[in-house]
């Protein structure tokens, strides 16, 4: 690992320095590899809605979707598993995708959507919300932190693009790093000065899925929406900021708006995900890695792996979350990076893991 | 020389006096200004230690202070200045010093402004272990010191073995260490969410780093550990420098590359790891005293003395900040330490690019 001397991290070593072509070689196969996730996936958005403190069969399931009736059975499964499904579902397409946009546009595999702050801002918006105006329901928190998100993004845009060579990706990065280590430390001070804050935060900052519901989903649906038509604009230019700005300019990318575009999109896509359902950590930072993995370095390729994974690997951690202490549950920030982890280590102990 | 063959100025770089001793057995290089530099810092901090060793609930004039200290003074003002308040702000200057060190030797090993013992996974098992003794044990203080230490040392070990394989490579070193760490943290998360509100508290308290509670008991052994390990670090500058270089270069200079750099590793997560034990993981120091010993001495690298001195200041003039800023409220001084330092990071981004 080596860094120049304005911050940037950069890995130049002999396995990661060269594009890896991924698992699947040919279109045909990265298809057939889509295919297969997307039945996953189908297969996961079921299971999780008949998983749970009770169990509830497959053809319930699909009758109280299609047939509702007003049993116990048909009321739990749209009162309280479908939001939560669809939540998981969102969430996890907007983190993946804001988390593969910012490796690709900072050229840093340890890049994740928290590194422009969206997740200080947010917990610090959410801390002065119950602090200051005393508000204590999940759903009065999400404008603030949804507003704690833009607000820092756009503070962090700005600081790191002051000066002639503008907002190049190591400043981005360590103005994200600054800026939330400073939010950081406000807001666990406010809070370990009051314990009713404290107890608010700390079941926030876990990170669930289980009861925002289907106003969360109103509120936050059109800017994960904008957010990830953006996101599928940019993936092409993305291919060419890959190789450098210069040479993307040379080969007739607009670097600048790119780089707006990637922010803005980012901002929508994690600062709603984080302002409907708590900081939920690794998501973004592991599955553009996993779909690299398999695809190689095309950022085509590589979103909509993310696309598809990413709401995997929520759904299953939100399942396990439910499963492993019957009738308790752990949160779904919690188990994603138990499960994501050991995956995580098992790839990089292979020979040829990623890099960017 | 005569007239008309003026002697030619050459210029040597930097000021440098050699410094042997009698038998000329042993010799050290003295950086003229990095000496002027850590003098100068390491008088105000004392002179800052002075003055908070004088204000408190009960006023001590500062030539009360300067005689308590080292001459005569009735037995009230000794036991305040003494007894109650030196061990606190001595053991500030003591552990600064330590993370100025310890964070100056891992950015010279990673050659990265944001390397710190927390790559390899250091600070998140020491949470850990804290956690474990405070919330399933209730230990008191020595206790929540030693799970602190084993945790951190076992989850670096543990990190290390696991991205060894045939050989280390940064790259998976620094993944490994994210994935351990992510683990570790969910398990904080949740160990936090089941304790007891005034449990969690304490542990988040301890979290934040904080230097309340202070005295000899707690001084002296820190002061001795030290003791043994800044003489070793010391002892390995030269090498240390020289690895900068490269591995290459360096082996090139006699330097064996390997074990230097495991005595360096080991060093630098010692020093840290003593001062997680003593007050908790204090933040920001180890980070921003190398950066700016760097930029006030004008040295091309990282130095280790300008480091440490600026690391106590850092710490003493923190604890001030902690202890009176906001009284009677008493902060943990790591919330100061990472909100103050963050706010300095980009004010010195933001002036950087100014230059440019």
């Amino acid at each position: 690992m080596t860094v120049t001397d304005t911050g940037a991290i950069r890995i130049n070593d002999r396995a990661s320095s060269a594009p890896v072509a991924g698992v699947a070689h040919t279109n045909a196969r990265r298809m057939a590899g889509l295919l297969l996730a997307a039945g996953l996936l189908a297969a996961c958005l079921l299971a999780s809605i008949a998983v749970g403190s009770r169990d509830i069969p497959l053809p319930t399931v699909i009758d109280a979707l299609f047939a509702y009736d007003d049993s116990n059975d048909h009321a739990i499964v749209r009162a309280l598993r479908l939001p939560r499904t669809l939540l998981g579902l969102m969430i996890g397409v907007a983190l993946g995708l804001s988390g593969a946009m910012i490796q690709a546009l900072t050229r840093n595999p340890l890049a994740d959507p928290g590194i422009l702050g969206v997740n200080a801002g947010a917990a610090f918006f959410v801390v002065l919300a119950v602090g200051l105006f005393g508000l204590t329901s999940i759903n009065a928190y999400i404008w603030f932190a949804f507003l704690g998100a833009i607000i820092t993004t756009v503070f962090v845009y700005a600081v790191g693009s002051v000066g002639r060579s503008g907002a190049t990706p190591a400043r981005l990065t360590l103005a994200g790093v600054a800026t939330a280590a400073v939010l950081g430390g406000i807001s666990s001070g406010i809070s370990l000065l009051n314990p009713a804050v404290f107890d608010h935060m700390r079941f926030w900052a876990a990170g669930s899925i289980a009861t925002p519901g289907y106003d969360a989903i109103a509120a936050v649906l059109p800017f994960m929406a904008l957010g990830l038509v953006l996101a599928l604009a940019v993936a092409r230019p993305l291919n060419a900021v890959a190789l450098g700005d210069d040479l993307a300019a040379a080969l007739g990318t607009s670097v600048m708006r790119t780089r707006v575009l990637v922010v803005i999109a980012v901002t929508l896509l994690a600062g709603s995900a984080t302002a409907a359902a708590g900081p939920i950590g690794f998501v973004g930072l592991m599955i553009p890695h996993i779909a690299r993995w398999i695809v190689g370095p095309d950022q085509r390729w590589v979103f909509v792996y993310t696309l598809v994974l990413s709401p995997i690997l929520l759904l299953v951690s939100d399942m396990l979350g439910r499963v492993v202490m019957r009738p308790g549950e752990l949160q779904v920030g919690i188990v994603t990076a138990l499960v994501g982890a050991p995956v995580l280590i098992l790839l990089a102990r292979r020979r040829g893991a990623s890099g960017l | 020389m005569s007239a008309l063959h003026p002697t030619p100025r050459i210029d040597f770089g930097r000021a440098f006096k050699v410094v042997r001793s009698s038998g000329q057995r042993m010799s050290a290089r003295l950086d003229v200004k990095a000496a002027w530099v850590s003098l100068l810092l390491l008088v105000i901090a004392l002179a800052i230690g002075a003055v908070t060793l004088s204000s408190g609930a009960f006023e001590v004039p500062l030539d009360q202070v300067i005689l308590a200290l080292f001459g005569e003074v009735d037995d009230r003002v000794r036991m305040v200045v003494v007894e109650w308040r030196l061990p606190r702000t001595g053991m500030a200057l003591l552990l600064g010093c330590a993370l100025g060190l310890g964070g100056a030797i891992f950015q010279s090993l990673t050659r990265n402004p944001l390397g710190s013992p927390d790559i390899i996974g250091f600070d998140a098992g020491s949470y850990t272990g804290a956690l474990v003794v405070i919330i399933l044990l209730q230990g008191g203080y020595y206790q929540v010191a030693g799970g602190a230490l084993l945790g951190g040392l076992v989850t670096a070990g543990a990190v290390y073995i696991l991205a060894w394989r045939r050989g280390m490579q940064g790259f998976r070193l620094i993944i490994v260490g994210i994935g351990v760490s992510a683990m570790l943290n969910s398990l904080n998360t949740w160990m936090m969410l089941r304790a007891e509100l005034e449990v969690a508290m304490a542990a988040a308290f301890w979290g934040a780093g904080s230097l309340n509670g202070i005295g000899y008991e707690r001084l002296v052994p820190a002061l001795i550990v030290l003791g043994v390990l800044v003489p070793l670090v010391f002892m390995l500058e030269r090498p240390m420098r020289q690895l900068e270089m490269g591995d290459d270069a360096a082996r090139a200079l006699g330097v064996n590359a390997e074990p230097v750099r495991l005595a360096l590793v080991v060093l630098g997560v010692g020093l840290t790891a003593t001062v997680t034990a003593a007050a908790g993981p204090i933040g920001f120091v180890a980070l921003a005293a190398p950066q700016l010993a760097k930029r006030l001495t004008g040295a091309a690298g990282i130095t280790l003395i300008p480091s440490a001195a600026m690391g106590g200041l850092l710490l003493v003039a923190a604890d001030h900040a902690a202890q009176h800023f906001f009284a009677p409220t008493q902060l943990p001084v790591g919330i100061v330490t990472v909100s103050l330092g963050g706010i300095y990071f980009i004010w010195l981004l933001i002036r950087e690019s100014r230059r440019r």
